[in-house]
């Protein structure tokens, strides 16, 4: 090193410069001063704890007590029919299962036969599946449908010891669901 | 033999024997409704019911406990060293069934000592006793032949022996105070005055140093679920394992009860003198309450803050307690 860069570590000016930076420390422990902050903050706690036990209990008791969904609520789907002439709103135009992401919804339309109409329009869907254990509640089969014939419904307890049992049929998903499931009011 | 001329009063066998029986069912029947009890209220604690299925509010949850407990296998690891692995959780319920005997639930009554024994060494039996149950978890962990067990009880050890004397240190000053060793008498010196308020320093120290000594947290480092899975009774199952438990909440029991009477004024109390032993058992269950909220509210030390509780802060403390109550008790004497 060449004294001509005029740097000197220890000189004067380099010291002024260097910015001491205060670390912040927690308080020392121990000691008697320690006991007493650490007594204090025991009783701090102590008062915490019994504010929450004089709250009372937030527990939902799930099979008895159920969370209450919102309007929108995407559950189970259900079918639905008109309901003065009582003919199924489906045409069997195969949206839905365009549009699902997880390829659950399988649709088989057949012609409606004048006299023994099964839908309002041209066609109707004689054979409507939905595969429960492959969808994802995402709503976009109910954005699809140009006729509003499938909705999401707000059921959600759909738990079953077969697979099979968790493709929903057309009669299934047609059929009036159980409102299992209690809707939030107003504000909640 | 104890002689009759100690104990100041003769008692026929047949009231001794009614006592202990008396004492030992009331105990054993408090013991389950206390477990249930703890969980309920940590449950509250923590915004939860806790076991509310079995039986109504969930009383019955013991019994199921039970139940489960004896009808699983006494499991014993292969390379455990047989004799003391069985020993191990039955000295403990010994020594909390021995220590039950000194707590006075009465003063005497128609010949009739409302206590197991009033021995004259009071608080020495107790922590006599308290130190055998401590061998029970020395040796319950040791010859399990696991190294989770082993450290579970070396840290029992190192614990025992950090303050069981910050303890006892905080007990001279009651004892100073009421001239006798003796629990019944150190009630009866507490007419006046309960000794937690001249002693309130050696009440804290005392119930800091019984919540190390009954493994409850924060002081819970022999058993430590979270990272000795439940340290010296790792390897232990079935009622063994149940019979830990047991002693654990027998002990929160003696301790409370040596407290309550040591600092509480024990069974005094307003009404007649037949309520004695309610209003010990009720200050009991107060500070086994006081147990519980602590548990709800307190994380577990670290194994050094631990230790540098016990000696650098409880024994000084603990001592200098002792000094000012001689030098004042001299003074006023």
């Amino acid at each position: 090193m060449s004294a001509g860069n005029g740097f000197d570590p220890r000189s004067a000016s380099y010291l002024d410069s260097i910015e001491v930076v205060e670390v912040q420390r927690g308080p020392d422990p121990g000691g008697v001063g320690g006991a007493y902050r650490a007594f204090g903050e025991t009783l701090r706690g102590l008062k915490t704890t019994m504010a929450r036990l004089i709250e009372g209990p937030m527990t939902i008791e799930y099979p008895e007590e159920k969370t209450p969904v919102y309007p929108r609520f995407r559950g189970r789907h259900k079918l639905h029919k008109f309901e003065d002439t009582g003919l199924e709103k489906c045409v069997g135009c195969s949206l839905c299962a365009a549009a699902c992401p997880a390829d659950c919804i399988r649709v088989v339309a057949a012609e409606n036969i004048p006299g023994d109409r099964v839908s309002a329009g041209e066609r109707y869907a004689a054979v409507y599946e939905i595969n429960l254990s492959r969808c994802i509640f995402c709503g976009y089969c109910e954005i699809a449908c140009p006729f509003d014939a499938i909705t999401m419904g707000h059921d959600y307890e759909m738990a079953d010891y077969d697979r099979r049992d968790l493709i929903f049929t057309k009669e299934m998903l047609l059929a009036e669901p159980v409102e299992r499931t209690p809707l939030k009011s107003e504000g909640e | 033999m104890l002689s009759l001329a100690d104990t100041g009063f003769a008692e026929a066998t047949w009231i001794m024997v009614a006592k202990s029986v008396v004492i030992f069912a009331v105990i054993f029947g408090v013991l389950p409704v206390l477990t249930v009890v703890e969980r309920k209220l940590i449950g509250r604690f923590q915004h939860r019911y806790g076991p509310n299925r079995v039986g109504p509010y969930g009383l019955l949850q013991p019994l199921a406990d039970v139940g489960k407990l004896v009808s699983k296998e006494s499991f014993r690891p292969e390379n455990a060293t047989k004799t003391l692995f069985i020993l191990g959780p039955l000295l403990p319920v010994l020594a909390g069934v021995l220590s039950l005997a000194i707590i006075p639930w009465g003063n005497v009554q128609d010949g009739v000592g409302f206590y197991g024994i009033d021995v004259p060494i009071g608080i020495l039996y107790f922590f006599a006793v308290g130190s055998i149950a401590f061998y029970g978890l020395l040796l319950g962990g040791w010859s399990s032949g696991s190294k989770y067990s082993l450290l579970g009880a070396m840290r029992s050890a190192a614990q025992l022996i950090s303050y069981e004397v910050s303890m006892g240190l905080a007990l001279l000053g009651v004892i100073m105070m009421s001239g006798s060793l003796s629990l019944v008498d150190t009630v009866q010196a507490q007419g006046e005055m309960w000794f937690i308020v001249p002693q309130f320093v050696g009440f804290l120290i005392f119930m800091l140093a019984g919540f190390a000594e009954t493994n409850r947290t924060p002081f819970d480092m022999p058993e430590a679920d979270a990272e000795l899975v439940q340290g010296f009774m790792t390897e232990y199952g079935g009622m063994r394992f149940g019979s830990f438990l047991l002693v654990e909440y027998m002990e929160i029991l003696v301790v409370s009860g040596i407290a309550a009477a040591m600092f509480l004024g024990g069974w005094m109390g307003p009404g007649p003198s037949f309520l004695d032993p309610i209003w010990m058992l009720a200050k009991m269950i107060g500070l086994v309450l006081l147990f519980i909220w602590v548990r709800a509210t307190l994380p577990r030390l670290r194994y050094d803050q631990l230790m540098t509780l016990g000696w650098k802060v409880l024994l000084p403390l603990a001592t200098l307690n002792v000094l000012v109550t001689a030098i004042l008790v001299v003074v006023f004497s």
